[in-house]
């Protein structure tokens, strides 16, 4: 047994990279929705001192005097730069987990030659084919997989790979490596371990796991016998998602209930189309929305609001109905809004239902019809079709206006060259 | 006028396909067994590999080659840059699309496709290639 964990470096900001080359050694960031604060940084970034989560409007004098290059998210380059990566390691693996947006796992059992050298060829593909830095983690299990993978961005000279299949070497990482850097761990729970003597990712795999059981959870035992190289975790090829949700910051904040209106029902349409590209039905949907939770003196409020559906479906019509009846139900006047959220829940693959006998009939036609409209808008661009609730440019869009631009997902912002 | 009724649009078939095939009586129409295949210049120009990129020209710098400005180039970033190949380079902070040639002394040069641009010495250490031209898309007139 033996995975490797492939992960991109700074990923948003290695993307910005891609289509301005001359900003390799320059520092880069880029900003939550909104323009909020800073969600990525490149290592230069991270040695001036900018801190994760660094609100823009406070640093934005220095950034500017220092140098940096400053993005808002472009999740349309993201995410297709994202399928990119992952098209590439499908080619190079026969088992892939796309993990997350920049990670993926995958499952080196079986393949000949030597792991090392392998774990090298998909460095190189990744940065030839995407333009890329990936850092390649390899170990008998995931959670060392993902600990050779911290290994190998944090000392440079590894030259992107970690191979922690050898025992020695293994114990030699496991004793340097602070328990918080173990997959899963994290500041909070690592704060629970530092009085049992549990400091190191190695304290953690040699702790008496009934122990770890009875105090904490199956999940941490199973990470500390995953640290000793016994695998627990399997890899979870292409598992659809069990949750969908968008959730979205308004570009400025709304009062009203029209506009918010809109919006959900923009929301919900997009969740839904996430829907129908994974094959799933949704059984249960929720809607919320909420004010600023940090202005001082102005006043707060968070509605969250479970809404029924009349059975599972993937009908956008049936979605957003229900998503503003719930929105009438939590909204009340008098709140500065900034952001409201469609999830949807229970998904189930279609045909795994049994139907209930009293409950109303789907309209008739509708799968054909959403499967009609997502064609169009395939071809034409998103939102050609949309509900007549949604309008074709919102004055409640996020505010991104240091977005560069959509480089491979629209003709007319396409990468230009002289 | 005349109205011919092809047929009744059946609403369980989403893209109605309509074969303008001549049949003369009595035989059945050779093409009849080939109906599945459909050409996409998507695969023709690979589109949908990773490494298969779309990027827009500026300027005319690569006229006498075909490269006009406006065009679109297909740019695969998978292919080795030899000299000969038309390539998208990294130049002093701008991208451009130039040939790629060596000299007789092994020098490496980025040259344009028009007498009224000079070619530019490259030193093989700082070349940066972004990747290798292998189609222009060039609009004679829009569909």
């Amino acid at each position: 047994m033996s995975y490797a964990l492939i992960d991109c470096n700074a990923f948003y900001c290695s993307c910005e990279r891609v289509y301005r080359p001359w900003l390799k050694d320059v520092p880069v960031v880029v900003l939550s929705n909104n323009d909020g604060c800073v969600i990525a940084r490149t290592r230069e970034a991270k040695r001036l001192g900018i801190p994760m989560g660094a609100p823009y409007f406070q640093w934005r004098q220095r950034l500017r005097q220092w140098g940096v290059a400053v993005f808002s998210s472009n999740y349309e380059l993201y995410g297709e730069m994202s399928a990119r990566v992952m098209a590439t390691l499908e080619g190079l693996f026969p088992k892939v987990e796309v993990y997350s947006i920049d990670e993926a796992f995958a499952d080196l059992a079986g393949l000949p030659g030597d792991l090392e050298a392998l774990g090298q060829r998909a460095r190189e593909r990744v940065w030839r084919w995407t333009g890329l830095p990936v850092g390649v983690g390899i170990g008998p299990t995931k959670t060392l997989a993902k600990l050779a993978n911290w290994a190998a961005k944090t000392w440079g000279k590894c030259g992107g790979v970690v191979d922690l299949r050898d025992p020695l070497r293994r114990e030699r990482l496991l004793r340097i490596a602070e328990v918080g850097e173990v997959w899963g761990v994290g500041r909070r729970l690592s704060a629970r371990l530092a009085p049992l003597g549990i400091r190191s990712a190695w304290d953690l795999a040699h702790f008496e796991p009934a122990t770890l059981r009875r105090h904490f959870s199956v999940v941490l035992e199973k990470t500390a016998r995953e640290l000793r190289g016994i695998p627990c975790l399997e890899l979870e090829e292409a598992a659809p998602r069990q949750t969908i949700c968008t959730s979205r910051m308004f570009g400025r904040r709304l009062h009203e209930l029209a506009p918010i209106r809109e919006a959900l029902a923009s929301y919900a349409s997009t969740a839904a189309e996430k829907l129908r590209r994974q094959g799933s039905l949704a059984g249960a949907l929720q809607v919320a929305i909420r004010t600023g939770m940090h202005a001082p003196g102005e006043p707060r409020y968070c509605g969250v609001m479970p809404c029924p559906l009349p059975y599972p479906t993937d009908d956008t019509r049936v979605l957003v109905d229900a998503a503003l009846r719930g929105l009438e139900a939590i909204y009340r006047p008098g709140f500065a809004y900034s952001k409201a959220e469609v999830l949807l829940l229970d998904l189930r693959r279609r045909g795994e239902f049994t139907g209930d006998l009293f409950a109303p009939r789907p309209r008739p036609g509708a799968d054909r019809l959403m499967a009609t409209i997502d064609r169009i808008n395939a071809r034409q661009g998103r939102g050609s079709i949309r509900l007549g609730r949604v309008p074709a440019e919102p004055a409640w869009a996020m505010r991104r206006e240091l977005m560069s631009q959509r480089y491979t997902t629209c003709w007319d912002e396409l990468l230009q060259v002289s | 006028m005349q109205a011919q009724i092809i047929g009744r649009l059946d609403p369980a078939t989403a893209p109605a396909v309509y074969y303008e095939a001549w049949v003369p009586a009595g035989f059945p129409s050779p093409a009849g067994d080939y109906q599945e295949q459909c050409l996409s210049l998507d695969d023709l120009v690979g589109l949908r590999a990773p490494h298969t990129y779309l990027v827009r020209v500026r300027g005319d710098s690569m006229i006498e080659a075909g490269i006009h400005d406006g065009d679109i180039l297909v740019v695969d970033r998978s292919l080795e840059p030899r000299p000969g190949c038309i390539v998208i380079a990294h130049v002093h902070g701008e991208l451009t699309v130039k040939t790629l040639r060596r000299d007789a002394a092994g020098g490496l040069w980025l040259v344009p496709a028009n007498p009224d641009y000079a070619p530019l010495a490259v030193e093989p250490d700082s070349l940066e290639v972004w990747g290798v031209v292998t189609c222009n898309l060039h609009f004679h007139a829009r569909p």
